[in-house]
């Protein structure tokens, strides 16, 4: 019965989404995370996400396959810099570093994930009324 | 009028199977919302159950030699899923356009409910035709 897998799909929708979410949570939690030196300061970090291949049993369709997430990248723009001669981590210029995270971006990407995942418990909501209906049948 | 049971219930069984089927492949899609360079995918309904009642019911041609070509309809790849050309493709490749996705699978989900509903009828008129009472 192929509506059982539209759970299994949609699990793994619902996994990456989340990771997503993990990660821009961390980002919007470090905007403000300062440091001494640009390799210790934090960046940004976006998951990639790709398709599910050869797992589960679902993978016998070409065309049905659950997401993955292919691995979480830091962002390379540039970091922040300010002058700031008080603060306790500035460096011998009285420089510190902050992350390159766009905060306004992060609430956008926050969103779009909440955005998808409702999106796949919508499907499972569905698949699952239809597969309590097909039970049904005849009764 | 003797009933044949396996074609009792008529164009239903294939048309829920293939409901189901869609819906898969839909799902597939709104998982992949914001999958780079995915492409959005879908079963063009009419031609694959077309194909598969005509598999199901029409006298098909029998192969004695080796050398016999099969049908034509069967190998040419209409029961495959095709790739939905997009109105607005995004930047990172992905043609999935959530809406239209969420639009296809509700409608999918009510002509599944109709299947059924139909196969209920059926399921409904055959006990009435066992049982013989009117209630």
């Amino acid at each position: 019965m192929s509506l059982f897998s539209i759970f299994d799909i949609a699990g793994t929708g619902m996994s990456a989404q989340s990771v997503r979410m993990n990660v821009t949570t961390s980002n919007l939690a470090n905007a403000e995370s300062a440091s001494s030196s640009v390799e210790k300061t934090y960046r940004a970090r976006h998951p990639v996400f790709g398709v599910l291949m050869n797992n589960l049993d679902m993978s016998r369709d070409k065309d049905v396959a659950g997401v993955r997430v292919l691995g979480v990248v830091e962002s390379q723009a540039p970091l922040r810099m300010q002058y700031a001669p008080d603060h306790p981590l500035a460096d011998e210029q009285g420089n510190i570093h902050l992350p390159n995270v766009n905060v306004v971006e992060e609430m956008a990407n926050m969103i779009s994930a909440s955005r998808s995942y409702q999106n796949n418990i919508e499907a499972i909501t569905t698949a699952k009324q239809l597969l309590q209906r097909t039970l049904s049948l005849g009764q | 009028v003797p009933i044949n049971l396996d074609n009792a219930f008529g164009i239903h069984p294939t048309a829920l199977a293939l409901r189901a089927k869609r819906m898969e492949v839909l799902a597939t899609n709104l998982a992949h919302a914001d999958t780079p360079n995915y492409k959005a995918m879908d079963i063009d309904f009419k031609s694959v159950l077309a194909q598969a009642n005509a598999e199901n019911s029409s006298v098909m041609l029998r192969a004695t030699h080796q050398n016999h070509l099969g049908p034509s309809g069967r190998d040419s790849g209409a029961g495959e899923s095709l790739y939905r050309i997009p109105y607005q493709p995004a930047i990172d490749g992905n043609t999935v356009d959530t809406q239209i996705e969420q639009a296809e699978f509700g409608r999918n989900a009510i002509s599944y409910q109709a299947s059924l509903t139909f196969l209920n009828g059926r399921i409904r008129s055959l006990l009435t035709a066992i049982k013989g009472d009117s209630q």
